[in-house]
């Protein structure tokens, strides 16, 4: 099942419905790198509320979606990991190094309008 | 859809049956086989695992947890062996509850236990976790592996 990608202004919100095989993340990775030339999209906000479980496999993958949108040119932010998750990852030893996390789409949204003001105020 | 297999039904033994024998301490009952042979499979095994640990009585962090080790597991045998099986079943000793996941395939074998073992060691396409976290998380964990002919991963986790 295709993960549904919005745009939103100059962001790309995937959000990821129930439990996605492998091959459902690696298309997401290759349809966030091509929509977000094709959008010109400066964030990515990527919701995983509804994922039951954040295995090894999601984790590498979700790191290198977060990678392959910075390298052109957009920065990620996943939202929505739930507390048991959250904690089933610390206990097997998975991180999410380098990538933005925040509670929920709204502040995901903030956390990347943040960034983009920074990026302009540097700009100057 | 992923063939799934239960154990026979024991409770109507035919008058050609020997009487069953007494059940086994620590044996499964209720064993649920899921046969993994795509990612898809994957999802199936964790989730099968999660409904099981409910039904025990863990809590939702614990079945999130048992869930998470339960994909690692099962994502090994396709990374490695291509195809296998995980089979679920509740534990119960006397004293306690559990649920044991034993997975098995006819693969390739680890060459290296203790390597493999090691965190964030892979020679596939995942971040080395795999059974080291899950072993981390279960409170029994047990490996046997035989190149050329396969492995099996036996974990179980207690009810606290």
């Amino acid at each position: 099942m295709a993960v549904p990608l919005l745009k939103q202004g100059d962001v790309l919100i995937a959000s990821i419905q129930a439990a996605l095989t492998d091959q459902d993340l690696v298309q997401l990775r290759e349809d966030i790198a091509d929509r977000v030339g094709r959008f010109r999209s400066r964030g990515v906000v990527i919701d995983v509320t509804s994922l039951d479980v954040l295995d090894s496999f999601a984790t590498r993958t979700l790191r290198s979606i977060a990678y392959t949108a910075k390298l052109r040119g957009a920065n990620t932010v996943v939202v929505g990991i739930q507390p048991d998750v959250a904690f089933a990852m610390v206990q097997l030893g998975l991180a999410l190094e380098g990538i933005a996390t925040a509670l929920d789409l709204e502040e995901g949204l903030a956390h990347l309008d943040a960034l983009a003001t920074e990026g302009r105020h540097r700009a100057r | 859809m992923p063939d799934e297999r239960t154990s026979p039904d024991l409770t109507t033994p035919s008058a050609a049956d020997p009487p069953p024998a007494p059940p086994e301490r620590g044996r499964d009952d209720a064993a649920v086989c899921v046969s993994i042979e795509t990612e898809g499979d994957i999802v199936t095994a964790r989730q099968k695992g999660r409904e099981l640990a409910a039904t025990v009585g863990f809590t939702a962090t614990d079945q999130t947890i048992l869930a998470l080790a339960i994909s690692e597991i099962a994502r090994n045998i396709i990374s490695y062996a291509k195809r296998g099986t995980v089979t679920l079943g509740r534990l119960d000793d006397g004293g306690r509850c559990g649920v044991s996941v034993v997975a098995e395939d006819q693969g390739p074998g680890i060459p290296d236990v203790d390597l493999a073992m090691r965190d964030g060691y892979s020679t596939a396409k995942s971040l080395g976790m795999g059974l080291p976290g899950a072993k981390r998380v279960m409170d029994e964990f047990d490996l046997t592996t035989v190149l050329g002919e396969g492995t099996t991963v036996k974990m179980k986790k207690w009810l606290r």
